[in-house]
């Protein structure tokens, strides 16, 4: 896209675009030299603050941390993709007494902060004698709720970006409704919004860390606790740095293989993305 | 109904702050959020690569990590102290600029290649190219994303909650202390996110159909 944008720089431009660079260059490297000039002054990396992640009990928490993170966005992966498709294809029904309640559903709880559901289930409910609620549950069903809704939303466009002739060719050949729907159409539709789909999955893995507000014993509740040990010097500088990095990492693994899929579908259709599925993506994109 | 009526002063409050994090971010989320984006499509090599670079970084770091970091490790660095609502504001802005970057960027995707090389066709220059022919399409493909984008940092306002700043998602631990039942607190607060967000879709879909132009 952008190569059809401009020319192939000329002698001036690529003097131009060196000086651009050069001055880019140099404010991010004032940035970074800032920040870390003050990390550096204020004692950040003096070894003392650091010496509590090398004890291996507290690696050994980190990797229960991170078992914890991952269980939570694992569960609350598989509930939502399921969640997403009966609701999808609830939304699409030909029956008002289907379409209307999921409809309804999917509109409510894409429209509630992840962080209230949680707390409806972790502070709302135990009151009224529901005793099974943890922190785990807490908030596995509130990323549950909300990215199911989204990825139902993620479906239909998918469904809806296909071509008509899919379904009309389909009953053509006389197939039922369901034949329809599960062989010609979701196939075609989840293949088309796979790259949605993985990065909605980001997005659950992300959330995870809103269970640190529902005292939900993941990472960031960790970071917390090592960050303010007064007797190694409060590090809670040195424990973002290391736990941020921990998140990051993982988030970077599940984008890499958006981005892979995105890549490989791509060669294998041929060619760019068909111009209404780059639209029904953007349109599906959500936070 | 008692509990709000009761506790008024609070919900208001915490909906004011709501709606001033959330006013205050999308400004200055929408003015980085272009600065990067322009990056991400510019001719400089430099530039492409920092803008790539940070929004990959930011959008796979947790939004309640950003916030940590500037709510718990901002103070310890000694610099300019802030308070925690301006705090939760640059964390948000940081955020929600990576999304606004992106859906300005996938915008551009959507405007056939074809509509780009005619207008290199005819001898237009970069900038005529992208004012007069890229930009007012990319524009109606744009609208109703970005929407979505500040209804998703409405909603994200709340995790400031965690973070000391009296807004709406800090509603119930406020009102606990006055012994209201934090189930019909929490619902009344859902139920204004629906309302506040319901009035977001509703301009969304104004928008839409206004810049809506059949192709």
């Amino acid at each position: 896209m952008t190569n059809v944008l401009y020319d192939v720089p000329g002698p001036r431009a690529i003097l131009r675009n060196r000086v651009l660079g050069a001055i880019t260059i140099a404010l991010v490297a004032a940035g970074i030299t800032f920040v870390v000039y003050r990390l550096a002054d204020t004692g950040q990396f003096s070894a003392a603050k650091w010496r509590v992640f090398t004890f291996p009990l507290v690696q050994q928490n980190i990797g229960l941390a991170i078992l914890a993170t991952l269980s939570a966005f694992a569960v609350a992966a598989v509930a939502s993709l399921l969640l997403g498709l009966v609701l999808s294809i609830g939304r699409l029904s030909d029956h008002a007494w289907l379409r209307v309640p999921c409809t309804v559903f999917i509109e409510l709880f894409r429209a509630v902060p992840v962080l209230i559901l949680m707390m409806i289930m972790y502070y709302g409910l135990p009151p009224l004698g529901v005793t099974f609620v943890t922190p785990f549950v807490a908030v596995v069903t509130g990323l549950t709720l909300y990215n199911g809704s989204v990825l139902a939303e993620v479906f239909r466009a998918g469904i809806e970006s296909l071509p008509a002739g899919q379904r009309e060719a389909a009953y053509a050949i006389g197939l039922r409704k369901s034949a329809v729907m599960s062989l010609i159409l979701f196939p075609q539709a989840i293949r088309a919004m796979m790259p949605v789909i993985i990065s909605q999955l980001v997005v659950v893995l992300k959330d995870t860390a809103l269970g640190f507000i529902v005292t939900f014993h993941e990472l960031l509740y960790l970071a917390k606790f090592y960050g303010a040990q007064f007797t190694y010097g409060s590090p809670i500088i040195p424990a973002t740095i290391v736990f941020g990095t921990i998140y990051v990492l993982l988030c970077l693994a599940l984008s890499g293989v958006a981005k892979w899929v995105e890549v490989r579908s791509r060669r294998s259709r041929g060619g760019a993305r068909p111009a209404n599925v780059a639209k029904a993506e953007l349109a599906a994109s959500e936070i | 109904m008692d509990t709000l009526f009761n506790n008024l002063d609070l919900f208001a409050l915490g909906f004011q702050n709501t709606l001033l994090l959330f006013a205050v971010s999308a400004v200055f989320a929408l003015g980085i959020g272009i600065v990067v984006g322009a990056m991400r499509v510019s001719p400089v090599p430099v530039m492409r690569a920092f803008g790539t670079l940070y929004v990959n970084l930011v959008r796979n770091t947790p939004l309640t990590l950003l916030m940590f970091f500037f709510a718990f490790g901002y103070p310890k660095l000694h610099l300019v102290q802030l308070p925690y609502t301006t705090l939760a504001i640059i964390a948000l802005s940081i955020y929600t600029a990576t999304y606004v970057a992106e859906v300005l960027r996938s915008g551009f995707n959507t405007v056939p290649t074809g509509q780009a090389e005619a207008a290199r066709a005819i001898g237009l220059p970069f900038a005529q190219t992208m004012t007069l022919v890229i930009m007012p399409q990319a524009f109606r493909a744009v609208i109703p994303p970005m929407m979505s984008v500040f209804i998703a940092l409405l909603k994200n306002t709340t995790v400031a909650a965690g973070f000391s700043v009296a807004e709406a998602g800090a509603i119930r631990a406020n009102l606990s202390e006055r012994g209201e039942p934090a189930i019909v607190v929490l619902l009344w607060v859902a139920l204004f996110f629906v309302i506040l967000v319901g009035v977001l879709s509703v301009l969304q879909r104004y928008l839409e159909r206004r810049w809506k132009v059949l192709r």
